[in-house]
């Protein structure tokens, strides 16, 4: 709690604004606002280095990150023959509900959120109660070969998924699993990263003395997980849920090799699209919108919390 | 740490147990002498409990497939009849070191993970400088520039390939104003290669971005001023204080989006449309994942598929091993 909150925090209130300009309400600008009072907070900060320069690099870096998702709005809203015309669409036509529900239909795109949200909700279940109980057992028990397993976690953090995409295949194979969501949730349901970054954030976090209160009021070391170190974790358990979260929901090497178009999940649905099942391109627009729509909406609530937690976890990590 | 909680406990379990019984009681004293073993039990024991969740899994679908890989690759093995495995020694290795596609992957892999990581890299250093000022609406260029991050390979590839479009693309039409005939991003050796890069590029700038600004907000302020007060400009203070105590985290990043790099797969894969295990008519862009899905699942050799999995994971290897030898350089210097 002492080190994962004020990053968030810290970041908002030591950066956002001038010693002069507190009313800055964090990420809730927009931009409009931003970009009209940048030259002035540059010179009226004191400390800003070529002001304007500087917000003139970040206006063009962001509108180029965010620009080919509104486009993607853009072209799902339009139809298939406008899109082959030049000079393309830049504003929003009236062919999106259309569009959506062809790619819903088509695509099977409300099975793929559906599977999806399986998915990714079971895995991060999962990975954040894992490697919170085993983060706090490296970070915080005694145990013997201790420091040689956590090296062994640290070390798998470098091992590509490729390597273990036949043996899984030919796991699935023989147990009947394939299309079955299982065979992709099984695989990814602990990560090394997350127990490693559990136990960067409990050996500080929380205190053994705690620990040892709670045993010497004769509590077990299950009742010292639940009612120590999960509330002592839960600022690193939320980020970590975050991160797994946005990485289960893009996941696509292993899903495309373990399930077909007739069960998939978001990111399988839209290679078949993308693989000419659906020549449209301005379904497949649609398509790619309705895939990433959760997610973006997950980030304008939590962006904050999220940039938190990777700006934590690289200082940590 | 433990060790002194189990003291504590120890003692405490025996205490209580001469609370409840007032010198003899043998029935209490037994209740006593169970408790504080089970508690022994209990701390001896719940570690490798509460570790065990993740070797299980680990075990099995970690460990256990990296090794099956390595004896696969060994094998003739067909996805047709996956569990038939006929025994072929090296021949999957010596037939890969002959084959001119495994070599132009190989090739690929690397000019598009140079392309792609350099630019993005050195475009993230400059962006987190520039953040690390004061600034307005901070939070709000932070979460901008991670929305990429957010967005899905597939979403984020479909999006490139129509902007990238030769015909009606909107780069080639904004490449028009600058008097640029059409490029072919679809088909060219560099141009695809660059626009496949330049959708890695376009998802992992802003949050390398982040990691940059948070190792720069843990810089010390007081170095800052010292070299102010030695007359260092701005430029001297990012290349003397600034480069020099990020160093770690760069070797981070950098090995990060090396491992990155050599697994590229969906972007390519996404970019080619149809066929797009190829890379490219020409294999233009067929990176080492993209091939050994191509070898696995479209010509049916997981044997051969295992093979080129080893082959980049000794890469990988390899490329930990110079980074090792580095770091260890830098840090005597």
């Amino acid at each position: 709690m002492k080190t994962l909150v004020p990053a968030g925090g810290t970041g908002k209130a030591g950066e956002s604004g001038g010693p002069g300009t507190p009313g800055t309400p964090g990420g809730g600008g927009g931009a409009g606002k931003a970009r009209g009072t940048a030259g002035k907070a540059g010179r009226a900060g004191g400390q800003s280095y070529g002001g304007r320069i500087s917000y003139a690099v970040l206006i063009l870096f962001t509108a180029g990150s965010l620009f080919p998702l509104v486009w993607t709005a853009v072209a799902a809203s339009r139809d298939n023959t406008r899109l082959s015309q030049t000079p393309p669409p830049f504003w929003f036509g009236s062919d999106l509900l259309p569009n959506l529900q062809t790619a819903w239909t088509d695509a099977h795109m409300g099975l793929a959120l559906l599977n999806t949200a399986v998915v990714a909700g079971t895995i991060t279940v999962g990975t954040v109660l894992f490697c919170t109980i085993a983060g706090f057992a490296f970070a915080k028990l005694r145990f013997r070969f201790r420091e040689v397993l956590l090296m062994l976690v640290i070390g798998t953090m470098m091992i590509p998924p490729q390597l273990s995409v036949v043996p899984l295949f030919m796991t699935i194979a023989e147990l009947e699993w394939t299309n079955q969501l299982q065979s992709v949730i099984l695989p990814t349901l602990v990560s090394a990263f997350g127990v490693f970054f559990m136990r960067q954030y409990l050996v500080e976090a929380l205190p053994s003395e705690i620990i040892e209160a709670a045993r010497v009021d004769g509590a077990n070391s299950i009742r010292v997980v639940w009612h120590v170190v999960f509330p002592a974790a839960r600022p690193a358990m939320a980020v970590l849920a975050m991160l797994t979260f946005v990485q289960a929901w893009n996941d696509f090497f292993w899903p495309i090799i373990a399930l077909t178009q007739d069960n998939p999940t978001v990111q399988v649905a839209l290679t078949g699209l993308g693989r000419g099942y659906i020549p449209d391109q301005s379904v497949i627009m649609a398509g790619a919108l309705l895939g990433t729509l959760p997610l973006l909406l997950a980030f304008t609530l939590f962006g904050k919390q999220i940039v938190g937690g990777i700006m934590q976890g690289a200082v940590k990590g | 740490m433990p060790r002194t909680a189990g003291e504590a406990g120890r003692k405490t379990a025996a205490t209580a147990g001469r609370r409840t019984d007032p010198e003899a009681d043998p029935k209490a004293d037994r209740r006593a002498e169970r408790r504080s073993r089970r508690y022994r039990r209990d701390v001896r024991w719940s570690p490798y409990l509460f570790i065990s969740p993740f070797f299980l899994f680990f075990t099995a679908f970690g460990l256990f497939p990296l090794l099956y890989t390595g004896w696969a690759s060994l094998h003739r093995v067909s996805l047709h009849e996956p569990t038939t495995m006929e025994w072929a020694g090296l021949h999957n290795y010596t037939r890969l070191l002959e084959d001119e596609f495994f070599w132009n992957a190989l090739r690929n892999t690397f000019t598009i993970g140079v392309i792609s990581t350099v630019p993005q890299l050195l475009m993230a250093l400059g962006l987190a400088h520039i953040l690390n000022y004061r600034l307005r609406g901070a939070m709000f260029f932070r979460v901008a520039m991670l929305a990429p991050y957010a967005t899905s390979v597939a979403a984020a590839t479909l999006v490139f390939v129509l902007l990238f479009g030769r015909d009606y693309g909107m780069i080639n039409w904004a490449l028009g104003f600058l008097g640029i005939e059409n490029i072919n991003w679809q088909t060219g050796h560099w141009t695809s290669q660059l626009a496949v890069a330049s959708i890695v590029i376009w998802r992992w700038t802003g949050y390398n971005t982040l990691i940059y600004l948070a190792a720069m907000q843990a810089v010390p302020r007081d170095l800052y001023e010292s070299a102010a007060l030695d007359g260092a400009t701005r430029w001297q203070q990012f290349r003397h204080v600034t480069i020099p105590s990020l160093r770690p985290t760069i070797l981070f990043t950098i090995v990060v989006s090396t491992i990155g790099a050599t697994q590229l797969f969906g972007e390519p894969l996404l970019f080619g449309g149809a066929g797009g295990q190829k890379g490219g008519p020409d294999h233009a862009y067929q990176t080492l994942g993209l091939y050994m899905y191509e070898q696995g699942w479209f010509n049916f050799h997981l044997g051969r598929a295992s093979a080129i999995a080893w082959a980049m994971f000794l890469i990988l290897l390899l490329i930990a091993l110079v980074n090792w030898l580095v770091v260890r350089r830098l840090r005597r210097s």
